[in-house]
């Protein structure tokens, strides 16, 4: 695995997607998702959610980073509230 | 009807594939992620950087306005070839010999390998021995590819609308040509206008195909390189650099394999976000459908 150039924070950071899908999946064999309308225009899946907070949570980071001096932690913050905002009432 | 049996194990099956998937695409996909973190220059040497390559290409001027070019480019291609490709489906004869012998005339230009498309244009429009080009300056304009940002943008949008016209042409005259008869036959007796016709008949039965032809159209000319790269190599200046050149004079001119890793995420990211927003306008419209069907 030496020429996958590991460190430490991506390695925590797949362990946490892989973490995410697996317990998406727990989940979704616990209760199945149902689809449903929230505030989003469209109608969505549990997964479908979990998706459009994952990709939102790497724009609002690479804004965060890129254009404003604030620390990446405070966008991982707004990151999982917004998730969490959007798991519920999506 | 629906009496197929719902199993959940058939997912078992798509195994392989994610197998064989996750060693061209995933893992590679992975190892870019840990190279956009690090400044690595061999399997030993390697300085962990954290976040800087991210915010270094996110200020880049030269990335940023060939980011701009790019939607400028994307955006103009599709305004050409989508009303373009629709007019020219319209016009295609429907039945004979001649509907065969246009449709091989119209799929010519897909058939056609980038680099070679590429070429093509190159000596085309060459002033010394390409028929635009020496046919330009004999009528007295000064068209030179090499020298003038507008000649070259002017003739890469022309060479992508040559190419890539067809595709929407061929998409919207198979849509065409699954409208029943019955349409028609009722519009007639409604004495509607061609232009009532067009508007709606053929307009909405062909959203669908059109939504693919978009999607397909969009991604392409967002992710393309060989065309502009034999054409003009991105010039003159850095007038037609599209990201896809910039990454890979970036990555594999320069060997800067941590910013262009960064730049690499950032791309995939744009990527995935229009992908995703396509796909899900296409499925809503299909689910429309349904409902109404229903």
């Amino acid at each position: 695995m030496e020429w996958m150039v590991w460190t430490t924070p991506t390695a925590v950071f797949f362990a946490a997607i892989a973490a995410i899908l697996l317990g998406m999946t727990a989940w979704e064999l616990a209760s199945p998702t149902v689809e449903r309308k929230g505030f989003l225009p469209i109608a969505t899946t549990r997964g479908d959610r979990l998706f459009i907070g994952l990709l939102s949570a790497a724009y609002i980071h690479l804004a965060v980073l890129g254009f404003t001096p604030l620390n990446l932690w405070l966008a991982l913050g707004i990151s999982i509230l917004w998730l969490g905002i959007l798991l519920r009432w999506g | 009807m629906n009496d197929k049996l719902y199993n959940n194990r058939a997912w078992w099956l798509i195994l392989p594939m994610l197998l064989l998937v996750a060693f061209s695409a995933i893992i590679p996909l992975m190892t870019v992620v840990n190279y956009s973190v690090q400044d690595v220059f061999d399997a030993h040497t390697r300085f962990f950087t954290g976040t800087e390559w991210f915010r270094e290409t996110l200020n880049d001027p030269a990335l940023q306005a060939a980011l701009l070019r790019q939607f400028a480019f994307s955006l103009t291609v599709l305004a050409i070839e989508v009303p373009l490709g629709i007019s020219i489906a319209l016009l295609m004869p429907r039945k004979g010999w001649q509907a065969s012998a246009v449709l091989i005339l119209v799929t010519m230009p897909l058939l056609i390998p980038w680099n070679v498309v590429g070429s093509i244009w190159q000596i085309f429009t060459r002033g010394d021995i390409g028929l635009m080009g020496w046919g330009l300056r004999e009528l007295g304009y000064g068209y030179n590819i090499t020298r003038s940002a507008a000649d070259a943008w002017g003739t890469i949008i022309l060479m992508d609308v040559w190419h890539w016209t067809p595709l929407i042409a061929l998409l919207c005259y198979s849509g065409l040509r699954a409208i029943p008869d019955a349409y028609y036959q009722a519009a007639r007796i409604d004495r509607a206008s061609r232009w009532a016709v067009f508007r709606y008949i053929q307009l909405p039965k062909l959203t669908n195909v059109l939504v693919i032809g978009v999607l397909l159209r969009f991604m392409h000319s967002f992710m393309i390189y060989a065309e502009p790269f034999v054409l003009t190599g991105g010039g003159p200046g850095s007038s037609t650099t599209f990201l896809s050149q910039t990454l890979t004079t970036m990555a594999i001119g320069q060997q800067d394999l941590g910013p262009s890793a960064a730049f690499s995420i950032i791309y995939f990211l744009i990527i995935l976000l229009v992908c995703w927003i396509f796909y899900t306008a296409i499925m809503n419209l299909q689910k429309d459908k349904q409902n109404k069907g229903a």
